[in-house]
């Protein structure tokens, strides 16, 4: 691949922006956080934040799903740590959410709309949730 | 501790934004003796007395985190340079941002490694704010490479940071960015 211009990368944006737009979107209410705090960080959260977007995009959910980063959420003992909020799924934090595991979430989860067992962590630990 | 420089670099980057900036600059050069990172921003800024306490890891200012105990951003940092023997410098002003610049030696057996370049520069752009950050990366000596990324534009381009398929966008415009002129 040679290097893109900037140029060359909003006229690729045009071509996929017409493919979307063929597509029936409805809505982009999916919303996939991950933990990027210094415990994230150190546990591998920046290859699992860059394995969804590759996930997802293969997947063709790239303009159905908004990705954000968030600091700690209080479960540093599992980290990485991702929450998913979807439409008809609970919302979940799931934790030790690995490069590899990254990928099975989006299979799982937002694909195949079934939970993820043995990651699911629930709601953040009790010392940030506010009162 | 973090595994690889792009790691502390998106550590650094990550409070420079969550200082309030409006600007952020991230600077990385790549020599053949080591690699040396700034990040400087214009955010809230630190006294003297709350930056010494950034660089001890038990101290926190509970802003982030009620009853938080440790802040290991700085500290983790600081520790990977001596142990190289890099060099670690910080430099900041109440009101008037935060500079943070380190080394480590190419030849030092504790330096990290690299780590995923584009990976890192995608972590960093789409972190949350209205801020704008523009990142300089260099490399020296043959195969080497330099550009700069300015996140207004690539936002643009992209139709904004939060939708996936904008983010695999941007991966790719990032990862092409990494090709030297012959095409290693």
């Amino acid at each position: 691949m040679a290097k893109m211009t900037l140029e060359q990368l909003r006229k690729l944006r045009e071509e996929k922006k017409s493919d979307i737009a063929r597509r029936d979107v409805e809505g982009k209410e999916i919303q996939v956080i991950v933990g990027m705090g210094t415990c994230g960080i150190a546990a591998g959260a920046k290859q699992t934040f860059d394995e969804i977007v590759k996930a997802l995009d293969a997947e063709g959910l790239g303009d159905k799903v908004i990705i954000r980063q968030t600091g700690c959420m209080g479960l540093c003992y599992v980290e990485p740590t991702v929450e998913v909020v979807m439409p008809g799924m609970p919302t979940v934090i799931y934790g030790k959410m690995t490069a590899d595991t990254a990928k099975e979430l989006v299979k799982k989860h937002l694909v195949g709309k079934t939970l993820l067992e043995n990651h699911i962590f629930d709601r953040p630990a009790a010392d940030i949730v506010k009162k | 501790m973090h595994y690889t420089l792009a790691d502390y670099v998106l550590d650094i980057a990550q409070n420079a934004v969550e200082a309030g900036s409006s600007s952020v600059r991230v600077l990385l050069d790549e020599e053949k003796t080591g690699t040396s990172v700034v990040i400087e921003d214009d955010g809230k800024g630190m006294g003297d007395e709350e930056l010494r306490r950034a660089l001890d890891p038990f101290y926190t200012d509970g802003k982030k985190h009620a009853r938080r105990k440790v802040g290991l951003g700085l500290p983790f940092l600081r520790q990977a340079t001596e142990q190289a023997h890099g060099d670690f410098a910080i430099a900041s002003k109440k009101g008037g941002g935060t500079r943070v610049s380190f080394r480590f030696p190419a030849d030092d057996i504790d330096s990290p490694p690299l780590g995923d370049i584009p990976g890192l520069f995608l972590s960093a752009l789409c972190l949350p704010g209205g801020h704008e950050m523009v990142i300089e990366r260099r490399r020296a000596g043959p195969g080497g490479l330099g550009y700069r990324l300015v996140r207004s534009e690539l936002s643009e381009a992209v139709g904004g940071l939060e939708l996936a398929s904008s983010l695999a966008l941007l991966r790719e415009y990032l990862v092409s960015q990494e090709e030297t002129e012959d095409g290693n």
